[in-house]
């Protein structure tokens, strides 16, 4: 029971982690991207599209990162070449996505996707609870794990993390540096953009194998408050994303004990649980002014343009 | 080839006006390009998204209908983003505003009075600028990002109101369907004339744009509102509070969202369903940029954006184009409203690989 619960929870925590661990090396170069949601229903719809049209989830997911990094340069385009705000562009890939994976994936409603198929590791999987729990995932998961690594050796061990930290912080000291400031920020974005689109390809190919409109019901705006939460580091987000999809799991099995009881919760008070959750985390976390600040980065959605 | 910005010495008047049309343009070019791709010929297609819905007398009623939630709930949304106040939770706003206005008809059905509805379309302000209330709290008293939190809000009130529809509030005799019973004939917004459905909402949403206007031409309070948007310091020096400039721009964001959400039901739907919005929340941000967050420029991208709506129901049964086209005309219209609004702050300049430098536009 535990171990299917657990196996539950971890489905439904990996897009958030991806999601927002993209987000997160977005803002540390300085830049708010508030179309997460968006660049993960493209993401959704380009996987579920491929994966149909070719059979392969592999090239699904493919399709997935690609729809989302390529979808993720619009916005790009419009607050780096053009520094247009970043709030209301956000805003705007956000609408643009829902409208466009609406009518991408319409051929598609209904029909029954492609699962992902785990991996299986010899041996170790033949552990007993942790070998069925860690090494008989799918691929998407293993990527979840190995980017939260590779994201936290990058951002503090190595010298171009650094230096998109330094662009994040004060964009003009590091432009006086001889940074390129404008590239490694189309870089970050794009990044970010590909990792929500491969959290959309988890959705469509893993958590629920189908494409249904709006299918990510406000998991990227959950992700970016998940970045708040981890103020800004990769291992929180690791934790942050696995609690954030304990609660979304636990409301459903909370749903089914209540019934068991006899006790009647109406079952739209328990859905809204994860979005409550959200808001009280943001509390907890953004009620001290001194501590937000020295993790914020601190040229955070500030437009840049170089002085030549 | 790459993009340079030149900063402008002075904003350009002639970009503030021509930037909204350019991008209406831009827009409608991609379109024709994007149902071409799908196969349909752009010009008859375009001709019934746009034009058609403005030949008929009961089309421009349904415009009138469509326009007036989107003006009202844009024009508070203006305010807010002027202020730097980023309140992206009117949809929810919009929704308790419609089930605080609906619980004197559904409570007390055999009421007949004239004062119930004009205490309905005040119940209905005040929910929607309570429930606007939660993020200014948590904002001022906690520090907390104010995007993220009226927009989970938005979550949250539409499963509540999901919740009232199919629970508390269904109607006995309504053969299970999830709504109340339809409002008695006192609690129904009346038609503005008797040629159509257009009902008052719209003269509500001129009355508070003109309003609006006139408090951020000619008021203090609208001097206020864009100082403490463009430079909260500078504010404080004028002795302005920030954190009052919070409460005071989500708080009236809100009520008018929620008269939105009232009128909305109680004029063109008549009872309360689970859903009563089609993301006019959503797409009222669109408005407010395309109406370049001035309240008079918004009545007229109000009605830009209500014709997508027509638009898109139209093309769907004339042509055959699936109703989701106008969410995509609608993302594309902000896409192409802030792109064409660098042009007032900025000359756009392609440098090409040689040091040869061309200027494009003026």
């Amino acid at each position: 029971m535990f171990e299917a619960i657990l196996l539950t929870v971890i489905t439904a925590s990996t897009p958030l982690v991806l999601a927002a661990l993209g987000e997160l090396v977005t803002e540390r170069s300085g830049v708010l991207n508030l179309g997460v949601e968006g660049m993960m229903i493209m993401g959704a719809a380009c996987a579920f599209v491929a994966a149909q049209l070719t059979g392969s989830p592999y090239i699904g997911i493919l399709a997935g990162i690609l729809g989302g990094g390529i979808f993720s340069l619009l916005f790009g385009f419009l607050t780096l070449t053009l520094v247009a705000n970043q709030v209301a562009t956000g805003l705007a890939l956000t609408i643009l996505g829902l409208g466009l994976s609406g009518q991408i994936g319409e051929a598609f409603v209904g029909q029954p996707g492609i699962k992902l198929q785990p991996i299986v590791f010899p041996f170790l999987s033949d552990i007993p609870f942790f070998g069925r729990v860690l090494f008989r995932q799918d691929l998407i998961f293993y990527v979840s794990i190995a980017l939260v690594v590779g994201i936290n050796w990058f951002l503090f061990r190595s010298r171009t993390g650094l230096k998109l930290r330094a662009i994040g912080d004060s964009h003009a000291s590091a432009h006086a540096l001889g940074i390129n400031v404008i590239r490694t920020r189309y870089l970050a974005v794009m990044f970010g953009g590909a990792c929500a689109g491969l959290a959309g390809a988890q959705l469509s190919l893993v958590y629920t194998p189908q494409w249904v409109e709006n299918m990510s019901a406000g998991r990227g705006w959950i992700a970016l408050a998940l970045v708040v939460f981890a103020s800004w580091r990769p291992w929180r987000v690791l934790a942050g994303g696995y609690l954030f999809g304990a609660v979304g799991i636990g409301q459903l099995h909370a749903q089914i004990v209540a019934q068991n009881l006899g006790i009647v919760i109406p079952s739209q008070f328990l859905s809204a649980l994860p979005y409550a959750a959200t808001i009280v985390v943001l509390i907890i976390i953004s009620h001290n002014r001194r501590t937000t600040l020295i993790n914020t980065p601190a040229s955070l959605g500030k437009p840049f343009v170089p002085d030549r | 080839m790459r993009i340079e910005l030149q900063k402008r010495a002075r904003v350009s008047t002639l970009f503030s006006v021509l930037s909204p049309l350019l991008a209406l343009a831009l827009t409608l070019l991609f379109g024709a390009i994007m149902f071409w791709l799908l196969g349909k010929n752009p010009v008859s297609a375009l001709y019934s998204f746009f034009v058609e819905p403005l030949l008929e007398v009961w089309s421009l009623h349904e415009l009138a209908i469509k326009a007036a939630p989107l003006i009202l709930i844009a024009v508070g949304l203006s305010v807010c983003y002027r202020s730097n106040n980023w309140n992206i939770g009117a949809e929810g706003q919009f929704t308790i505003g419609a089930i605080t206005g609906s619980i004197l008809p559904v409570m007390y059905p055999a009421w007949h009075s004239p004062l119930i509805l004009p205490l309905m379309l005040i119940l209905g302000m005040i929910g929607g600028a309570l429930y606007a209330g939660i993020p200014a709290l948590l904002k001022t008293r906690f520090n907390t990002n104010e995007i993220l939190t009226s927009l989970m809000l938005v979550y949250i009130a539409q499963l509540y109101l999901d919740w009232l529809v199919r629970g508390p509030w269904r109607d006995p005799q309504g053969y299970n369907f999830p709504q109340t019973k339809g409002f008695q004939i006192e609690a129904v917004l009346p038609e503005i004339l008797s040629s159509g459905r257009a009902h008052w909402a719209f003269i509500f949403a001129i009355a508070a744009a003109v309003a609006l206007w006139f408090m951020m031409r000619f008021m203090l309070k609208g001097f206020e509102v864009s100082v403490l948007g463009q430079s909260e310091r500078a504010g404080r020096f004028a002795g302005f509070s920030a954190r009052r400039m919070v409460w005071f721009s989500m708080l009236l964001s809100g009520a008018l969202a929620g008269l939105a959400g009232i009128s909305e039901v109680s004029g063109s739907i008549g009872h309360v369903q689970p859903v009563i919005s089609p993301g006019y929340g959503f797409t009222a941000i669109i408005v407010a940029f395309l109406g370049r967050l001035n309240p008079l420029g918004i009545i007229a991208s109000g009605l830009v954006l209500a014709l997508t709506y027509l638009g898109g129901e139209a093309a769907q049964l004339s042509i055959g184009i699936s109703d989701k086209v106008s969410r995509v005309f609608q993302g594309l219209l902000l896409f192409f409203v802030l792109s064409c609004d660098t042009l007032i702050h900025y000359r756009i300049r392609l440098i090409f690989a040689g040091a040869k430098t061309a200027e494009v536009k003026a």
